[in-house]
């Protein structure tokens, strides 16, 4: 996985602006629970007031409530107040505001320094708060508020006149004696409860407070869509730039194995499998792109959000941390139970659907067969047999995961009634506010959303990884076959002729060699056959020439020329190759010919169809060489393929011709005639055939025997049929004695 | 080197692009008749009626009692705040906990009793769902057997297997979570509605109006991603189709010079693809996102709504707490549910596939009345035989000759020119459209297939063999065989000794490929089999081209130790068998134009001769007309 880090690099920018933006959208939404705390906390609880301090009193409350207070705290909080009478200079002004100024003078808050100074808004509170208390529970107070022992207040009289005119000392251990009652209160019950006084003032001045609290709830909602909107964009700048990102890569990916691969020899090719590459080429990095956006998207958002919701419940309450981290930790273990117990299944399930599979591909690909041999039933059985397991592996893991969802929903559920009851607790203890525990139970989901979302992380990566690997393996190959640093050049008269001077070849990792000191000259004009049993190393041999091959030791020389010292590109325009297996590319007729020679003319594609025995065939199509051929050829015959293939190196006109049993699909007669049009068009060209039927090479000028990789003979048709064994024994294999002789 | 996934390129491929994404993007196919094939997937679920019938109460059940959970837990939020305000206020109880602890253990059973109750669906409806899908893969694989070749020509083995895996997974799939999700996201959706109307009708409908702008938003970036899906399956299929192409002929590529052109042409391909790539992943990872803003708005909308109302003391603040759950648990199942639709047509159409297939024609029936106890020795006979693959086009016109037992019939013409057609007629593979063909004296359609077929044994170009140990593929020709007969059989094949040198002898595992022992071998063990199955009448479809000089002798001689005694159908290729048989078939666009022996033909210095002699001729000799 890391080794293909080097792809991210390039965007390395992109990726910080997305992990800036995920902070973004982690904070924004991490913030919503907050917003909807405050609008049911302060919103609805308290009434859209947020201040535990008053923004204006009147003189008779104020004087009332500074009764609760040292007369030194009364001066020090006046100092921050403005007495607003008749006179005054703003009167006009705060008659609208507070329409009570008109029977009253009022004091208005002037200095919001006040909102600094902890312990005079403290003192203040308490006082409020005994304020309203005495005043609601009248003289029979409650259980906060009775008065002081000894001190008792007369039926209907009013307590603030017989507070104002108990002495000071008095009332100062009258007031030490309530802060003890209060401090159990817990500072956030005595401001919520002074807010419920200032409230009841603000009414009192004639203030809407129901605008109040409907502009209050009005505004934090604002604020939350602007949030929500925040995270929203957020969120999609980081799908764009992940999706930008992880599309590039695989794009640069891709282009760099294809790359490679197409200058990769036949023996890198045969190390990996045609069918590895393609899907290393394609598959593998499809999922390391989707991969690339779940790490941008999931796995680099679960950790900040976590910690987030952690650092976020931590300021709600530190006490209740622990219900979180139990959840975590269950939800955790029962993942790890199910995976445990259902991840070797599901394993062995893909085993027993690949048996499944392959017990119907036998059956399907083998239909003759098995109706020839009545074993349908045998057949039948075999299937019943995978279909068994493979249904009854499935359902047991199929019962397993079932039982995930229903299990996390119970637990999730089961850690809000938790919190519920703890939090409830806490609550009456005033250390926690009801809209905080709202808030705290989000957190809690988040948190544990966001560690489920971490052990996504343990699935995709491993899989990321196999296909990472996968590709790595590919482009760290060094492809054994390269062009020489300073190329030289074939003489400009280019005649074509091929000579193997003691050469040998062995497959990488083999014990032995499959080509053992080869040594002949095929000359131009002349055509040199190989024929021998297959693993003799004939195609091999042939492969050496456009060197998708290396030799081992020896040389091969065109003209005198290493193909070592030369580039490959220039070594390949002089040779015309005709594999064994046509290959078409997707086209038409035409398109393949022309794969040669892109300004070939009608007539030279005409020429070369003719001399392959190809026209014939194409006459035949409606559209003649505009006849589409499709991916693999597969609306060909073989031997219609074959023929196209040596028209396609025909169109080439290249001074040696190398054809790889290029003649197995034709039937007799096509095969004569086509190879007597051959030599004739050939001329000076050099022709190397491998084969596998005398007939087709017994008049070659020059015929190499191979036997496992050594050369047993060399010479004509009746040179051979005198003098080498195995050249006999093959002969004798494919033609009577009479038609020996 | 890791381990290559070879297999998977065997699958055959199906739409669903990378990773599939999730169901509402990918488009899917539909059913050519949904209702139609509905209702027979119903049909299918009949059986288990009972059981279906539970699990969807069960279901429904336990999605109700999560839908209450919210409702009550929002009761002890405002016990809380009650008693907290009257707490404050110096008035009331305050906190009443013996009612909180009695609603919370209350909300433990709901939860408990749902969580049991989704279980307990669960795994009924898995094992449905485990039944159906056996039934289905089990009477898929005994249709096979019952279809006329004829199917198979038109139908490749990939469409096929994909029956059997990805449709019948799909419906698997279906029945085990998209049935149930439906019955729970309806049962959410209704008993939220209720719910939410039991606690504001004016807040409901807030809630109901962000519905269809929720709707409308996803419908656009749908439309829009769905284009881009579109296009990047398009792209992906060049991008694919041209690296395929490409590694298959990497030797001509090179051979060529076309390095930089297949370089080029991908580039173009690979830039349009990463183009669609981007854009789509971007759309559908918008759709979250905007769903959830849209989520968040009616979540700003509804406190604003509910504060509104708590101070005007129409709710109660636990109650605004459980409707903004309700609207958040709205929200989820209706897409559920618009998913859940799409993924029932993609069913519908893996349904309608298999349902297809268990419906097509089978092989015509057997004879009623089937002839027994005939002594077979071989005699066959084809009178006026006239066959087409297509009735329109007739390949076989008028074909007649007797053969007679223990002869030697060879079958030759050029490629394509329908030499196995006649043996498949004889096998009974296809039917002849007139005319009759006798073995010992009787219609071969007055046999019963499986007596008929008793009397042949084959030998095809095609080794097939089944991923078995050598020993089972040997015994594979007649499966009640004793050990010494199999013995027998293999010594007369040569497979005796050739299999002494593999690494376990008889009891070789054959890989999946068969790539663990040569061509050659495996032709060797065919005949084996066949020599085992001791057959009255055999069929050679000599397939020697790709096997190494000495081992051809060997199946030379095991063939010619296979066909003493026999009538044998020899389709050649090499002279020198055609040479000695009794009676030449030559075939040449699917008709018999000559038939005698060598010398008759020879004589006759037609196409036989014609062909004979091409393989002689001088190469410098020019002889036009031939061409």
């Amino acid at each position: 996985m890391l080794k293909l880090i080097g792809y991210l690099k390039p965007y390395t920018v992109f990726i910080l602006v997305a992990i800036a933006l995920l902070f973004v959208q982690a904070l924004t939404e991490l913030a919503l629970p907050d917003y909807m705390s405050k609008i049911v906390n302060v919103g609805i609880q308290q009434g859209g007031i947020e201040d535990s301090i008053p923004q204006a009193i009147s003189q008779e409350t104020f004087n009332h409530v500074a009764l609760f207070m040292s007369s030194q705290n009364k001066e020090v909080i006046l100092e921050y107040y403005e007495l607003i009478t008749s006179d005054s200079e703003h009167y006009n002004d705060y008659l609208e505001q507070y329409p009570a100024l008109k029977r009253e003078p009022i004091y208005v808050l002037v200095n919001d320094e006040i909102e600094n100074n902890e312990a005079i808004k403290l003192t203040f509170g308490k006082a409020l708060m005994a304020y309203s208390g005495i005043k609601s529970g009248g003289a029979q107070g409650n259980e906060n508020f009775s008065p002081p022992s000894g001190f008792t207040i007369p039926e209907g009289a009013d307590p603030f006149k017989m507070m104002q005119v108990i002495p000071e000392s008095m009332r100062l251990q009258m007031l030490s004696e309530m802060d003890k009652m209060v401090e159990v209160l817990g500072e956030s019950m005595i401001m919520q409860s002074s807010v419920l006084a200032v409230k009841e003032e603000y009414q009192k001045l004639g203030m809407d407070t129901d605008s109040l609290q409907s502009r209050y709830v009005l505004k934090t909602g604002l604020l939350m869509v602007l949030m929500a909107l925040l995270s929203t964009m957020a969120t999609i700048l980081v799908a764009f730039i992940a999706s930008k990102i992880a599309a590039a890569v695989a794009r640069n990916l891709r282009k760099d194995v294809f790359t490679k691969i197409e200058n990769f020899s036949n023996v890198e090719f045969a190390k990996f499998s045609t069918a590895s590459l393609i899907t290393r080429t394609t598959n593998d990095i499809t999922q390391i792109q989707l991969v690339i956006v779940m790490i941008i998207r999931m796995v680099f958002y679960a950790p900040i959000m976590g910690v987030g919701g952690v650092i976020r419940a931590l300021e709600k309450s530190v006490s209740m941390s622990w219900i979180i981290a139990l959840a975590v930790i269950i939800l955790l273990g029962m993942i790890g139970i199910v995976f445990a117990i259902a991840l070797p299944k599901f394993k062995k399930i893909q085993k027993l659907i690949d048996r499944l599979n392959l017990v119907t591909r036998e059956n399907l690909s083998g239909l003759m067969v098995v109706r020839a041999f009545n074993t349908q039933k045998f057949e039948e059985k075999r299937f019943r047999e995978a279909n068994e397991n493979v249904t009854k592996t499935d359902l047991f893991v199929n019962r397993v995961m079932v039982s995930m969802m229903p299990i996390m929903m119970l637990v999730m559920n089961g850690i809000v009634l938790l919190i519920v009851w703890v939090g409830a607790k806490q609550i009456e203890q005033s250390s926690l506010q009801v809209g905080d525990m709202m808030a705290y139970i989000q957190y809690a989901m988040q948190i544990i959303i966001s560690f489920l979302m971490m052990t996504m992380i343990f699935i995709f990566i491993p899989r990321a990884s196999v296909s990472a690997n996968r590709v790595h393996e590919v482009l760290k190959v060094e492809p054994e076959i390269t062009d020489p640093e300073n190329p030289t050049l074939f003489p400009k008269d280019f005649k074509g002729e091929v000579e193997f001077k003691d050469v040998c070849y062995r497959f990488p990792g083999a014990e032995e060699n499959i080509l053992n000191h080869i040594s002949f000259t095929a000359k131009p004009g002349e055509t040199t056959a190989i024929i021998g049993s297959t693993g003799s190393g004939k195609s091999t041999l042939l492969n050496m020439i456009p060197r998708f091959y290396d030799v081992c030791q020896g040389q091969i020389l065109l003209d005198g020329v290493d193909i070592r010292d030369v580039k490959q590109h220039d070594l390949r325009d002089h040779i015309g190759y005709v594999p064994q297996k046509g290959v078409l590319f997707s086209g038409t007729i035409e398109s393949n010919l022309k794969y040669a020679d892109n300004d070939a003319t009608v007539e030279e594609i005409k020429k070369a169809a003719e001399i392959a025995q190809a026209t014939e065939f194409i006459e035949q199509k409606e559209e003649k060489y505009q006849t589409p051929i499709s991916q693999g050829g597969i609306n060909v015959s073989g031997g219609q393929k074959q023929r196209l293939s040596i028209a396609r190196a025909l169109l080439k006109r290249p001074e040696i011709f190398l054809f790889d049993d290029s003649f197995s699909a034709l039937d007799f007669k096509t095969d004569a005639a086509l190879r007597r049009k051959l030599k004739q068009e050939t001329g000076e060209s050099t022709l190397i055939i491998v084969g596998q039927r005398i007939a087709t090479i017994k008049n070659a000028e020059q015929i190499l025997v191979l036997d496992e990789g050594k050369l047993v003979g060399k010479g004509r048709h009746e040179e051979l049929m005198r003098s080498c064994q195995t050249y006999q024994e093959i002969a004798r294999s494919q033609l009577s004695e009479e038609e020996l002789s | 080197m890791s381990q290559d996934n070879h297999k998977t390129d065997k699958q055959p491929r199906r739409h669903g692009g990378p990773g599939g994404g999730p169901g509402i993007m990918a488009g899917g196919e539909k059913a050519k008749n949904f209702k139609a094939t509905l209702q027979k997937l119903v049909k299918e679920l009949n059986q288990y009626k009972a059981l279906v019938f539970m699990v969807f109460i069960f279901a429904a059940l336990s999605a109700l009692l999560m839908i209450v959970g919210p409702k009550v837990l929002g009761t002890i939020t405002t016990e809380l705040f009650e008693g907290l305000m009257n707490k404050i206020r110096g008035t009331g109880e305050g906190i009443n906990f013996d009612s909180i602890k009695q609603t919370i253990l209350i909300l433990l059973g709901l939860y408990i009793t749902s969580t049991l109750l989704a279980y307990i669906q669960g795994w009924i409806m898995s094992g449905v769902s485990a039944k159906v899908t056996y039934n289905f893969r089990e009477r898929i694989s005994l249709k096979i057997n019952k279809l006329p070749l004829k199917y198979f020509d038109q139908t490749s083995q990939g469409e096929v297997l994909s029956r059997v895996t990805n449709d019948v997974d799909t419906i698997s799939r279906t029945l085990n979570q998209s049935l149930t999700q439906m019955i729970t996201s309806l049962t959410t959706v209704i008993g939220v509605i209720f719910m939410m109307f039991s606690i504001s009708w004016q807040m409901t409908l807030v809630a109901l109006l962000i519905l269809p702008l929720s709707a409308s938003l996803i419908a656009l970036v749908v439309k829009q991603s769905q284009k881009y899906f579109k296009k990047q399956q398009d792209y992906l299929g060049h991008v694919n189709g041209h690296v395929e192409e490409m590694y298959g002929g990497h030797v001509v590529v090179k051979a060529f010079n076309g390095e930089a052109d297949s370089i080029e042409k991908f580039t173009g391909f690979n830039d349009e693809l990463y183009d669609s790539a981007w854009k789509s992943q971007f759309l559908s990872g918008m759709m979250m996102p905007i769903m959830m803003f849209v989520g968040n708005i009616g979540y700003v909308l509804i406190s604003i709504l509910g504060g509104w109302f708590a101070v005007k003391r129409i709710i109660t603040v636990g109650d605004i707490q459980a409707f903004i759950q309700y609207v958040r648990q709205f929200t989820q199942p209706v897409a559920q549910i618009a998913n859940i639709m799409n993924i029932f047509q993609q069913t519908a159409a893996a349904a309608e596939r298999v349902f297809e297939f268990l419906e097509e024609d089978e092989e015509i029936d057997e004879t009623t009345n089937p002839v027994k106890n005939v002594a077979h020795n071989g005699n066959v006979a084809f009178k006026h035989v006239r066959f087409g693959y297509d009735p329109e086009k007739i390949i076989i016109k008028d074909f007649s000759c007797k053969v007679n037992k223990g002869h030697n019939i060879a079958i030759v013409g050029p490629t394509g020119a329908g030499k196995t057609t006649m043996v498949k007629l004889l096998m009974r593979f296809y039917d002849v459209n007139s005319g009759e063909i006798l073995l010992d004296g009787h219609n071969i359609k007055d046999y019963t297939r499986y007596d008929l077929r008793e009397n042949f044994g084959m030998v095809l170009q095609d080794t097939w063999l089944y991923n078995g140990t050598i020993w089972d593929n040997i015994k594979y020709g007649r499966l009640d065989a004793t050990d010494d007969e199999i013995l027998a059989a293999a010594k007369a094949a040569h497979v005796d000794s050739f299999v002494h040198m593999l690494p376990d002898g008889y009891n070789l595992m054959l890989n999946e490929e068969t790539t663990n022992v040569s061509q050659g071998q495996k032709q060797l063990i065919t005949i084996a089999r066949a020599i085992l199955a001791d057959p009255k009448v055999l069929i050679l479809d000599e397939a020697t081209s790709s096997v190494d000089t000495r081992t051809e002798v060997q199946i030379q001689k095991a063939m010619a130790n296979l066909m003493k005694n026999r009538t044998s159908f020899v389709i050649a290729h090499r002279l020198s068998t055609i040479r000695d048989a009794d009676l030449i078939l030559v075939m040449n666009e699917g008709d018999i134009v000559e038939q005698g022996n060598h010398q008759e033909l020879l004589e006759r210095d037609g196409f036989y001769a014609e062909l004979y002699k091409s393989q002689f001729e001088e190469d410098f000799v020019e002889t036009d007309e031939l061409i």
